[in-house]
């Protein structure tokens, strides 16, 4: 199968790195770990006759919350040919240990065990850009559990982006995950669209974050 | 001494006001001291008093900053606010900044530019604007801020000062009032202009796919309620048009840059195609 080396910057390779992070950050990241691409070092795309385009990625990662903690990885993305939509396969490889965030985590999750009432919040980061330090954690876990709906929505003609919570409710559960019902909008760089979807979310500090159910929603009027 | 009184002398035992000409204040209260006369003073200086009223005059509401110094460049503002920046700016630097209008938008909003001249007449000229998609709400806060810097670094800074000597800066802050408008009041992810053209239910034009270089083509929506939707044909939104008329009148703009959020990238011409310009490793 023929291979091709891509100029790093340009958007075949950035879209697939977008994708792969989002992945990436589903699979490892959490209310205490968000991690966002820096830059692409290489790229190079490979077409597989009857499957597919893979790109193969060299990526440099930074946490979303110490922009100058910076990780590298690798990853390789497979866009599978026909109508029928399925999502990419999606593989990676980080290089060393992503920082620890036991303490966090536990401390996210006794403060949340121990509300009274369920938690609600609205328009996180506000039309401002602000995120408060309390709902940092609650913006992070949206950031983590985008990256499913992202890997699972994902094109070679897309490229998706967390643009805010909408909306979160958190919804109280008799064992000990938290759950979160999120609308978040993402935008989709292509068509320059702002996306409302819906995404129920589990979290524990052993169990990582899960999403159960999502769609798509239908855009409100807005006029 | 060219003293000026403002409050008369009555008769022994009464007190006078009076406000003194600064080169006549060491003699003055040499003269007093001399002859054992108190005196205390009323106002330092009576000259920012009257700066500050002037300034308070030529403004309907009393609560925007007095000064592009005392301006927030830290915070977003309301189109008002940069409109009302704008004007203070020139006030300021009546020598260097002047704005010109160059057309209105669909809702009839003025569509102001900022020039930065040292002189000259129809001089070559670097034409950038900010806010052409209003959601990007940190490119009209940048454009603010250019202006500032260049007001504040047009003599210190070399690379500046240069550029100026020779050539003119246009700046457009805010390149779509409408959306902007829109964005404050309504909804803030509001991106393109706010025309109606079809019988579509949807509203808008996304200025940035209306210019006229492959018009129509990829990377552009021909549906109406798309973010990309290029309108009915090329420049036929107001915003668009006003800097197309403005920019082939001019006949001397040298470089054109337009700025967005978010993504940092930089991209050079064309869009339309991948085929690289001719003087593209310049770029």
């Amino acid at each position: 199968a023929a291979s091709m080396e891509l100029p790093p910057s340009q958007y075949p390779a950035a879209r697939a790195a977008a994708l792969a992070t989002g992945y990436l950050c589903y699979r490892r990241g959490g209310p205490g770990l968000g991690l966002a691409l820096r830059h692409v070092r290489r790229a190079r795309r490979q077409d597989i006759d009857d499957v597919g385009h893979k790109y193969h990625l060299e990526l440099v990662l930074e946490d979303v919350l110490d922009k100058d903690s910076t990780v590298n990885c690798t990853a390789e993305v497979l866009y599978h040919l026909g109508n029928k939509h399925i999502a990419p396969d999606v593989q990676f490889t980080i290089e060393g240990e992503l920082k620890n965030t036991d303490e966090a985590d536990n401390t996210f999750y006794n403060r949340i065990k121990s509300l009274d009432k369920e938690l609600v919040a609205e328009n996180i980061p506000d039309s401002h850009g602000n995120v408060s330090p309390e709902m940092e954690p609650i913006h992070l876990l949206a950031w983590v559990a985008s990256g499913y709906v992202i890997w699972q929505n994902s094109t070679e003609n897309t490229k998706f982006q967390l643009a805010c919570i909408k909306h979160v409710k958190q919804v109280k559960r008799s064992d000990e995950y938290l759950e979160f019902d999120y609308t978040i909008l993402l935008h989709e760089m292509v068509s320059q669209e702002i996306i409302p979807w819906q995404m129920t979310v589990l979290w524990h500090p052993q169990h990582g974050v899960q999403v159960t159910q999502d769609s798509r929603q239908l855009k409100p009027t807005w006029e | 001494l060219q003293l000026d009184f403002w409050l008369a002398p009555r008769g022994v035992g009464y007190p006078v006001d009076v406000r003194v000409p600064f080169p006549s204040l060491q003699p003055l209260k040499a003269h007093l001291e001399a002859n054992g006369i108190s005196y205390s003073i009323m106002i330092e200086d009576v000259q920012a008093l009257v700066d500050d009223e002037q300034m308070e005059m030529l403004r309907e509401r009393r609560w925007l900053p007095l000064s592009t110094n005392t301006f927030n460049y830290a915070t977003y503002h309301s189109l008002d606010e940069i409109y009302a920046f704008m004007d203070l700016l020139v006030a300021e630097n009546s020598q260097l900044v002047s704005k010109i209008e160059i057309g209105r938008s669909t809702e009839n909003r003025p569509i102001y530019v900022l020039k930065f001249s040292k002189g000259g007449r129809n001089r070559p000229a670097i034409w950038i604007d900010t806010g052409i998609h209003s959601r990007e709400w940190v490119t009209q806060a940048s454009g603010v801020w250019f202006a500032k810097k260049i007001v504040q670094d047009h003599e210190n800074d070399e690379g500046l000062a240069s550029i100026l000597d020779k050539m003119d800066i246009f700046l457009e802050i805010v390149t779509n009032p409408d959306g902007f408008a829109f964005t404050q009041t309504k909804n803030r992810m509001w991106r393109k202009t706010r025309s109606k053209h079809s019988s579509s239910v949807c509203v808008g034009v996304d200025p940035n796919r209306n210019w006229d270089a492959g018009f129509g083509g990829s990377g552009a929506s021909g549906n109406p309620c798309s973010e990309t939707y290029h309108g009915p044909y090329a420049n036929s939104e107001p915003e668009v048009k006003a800097i197309v008329d403005f920019v082939k009148s001019h006949g001397n703009i040298k470089a054109f840059v337009s700025i967005h959020s978010y993504s940092q990238l930089l991209l050079y011409p064309y869009g339309y195609t991948t085929t690289p310009v001719p003087d593209q490793k310049e770029l």
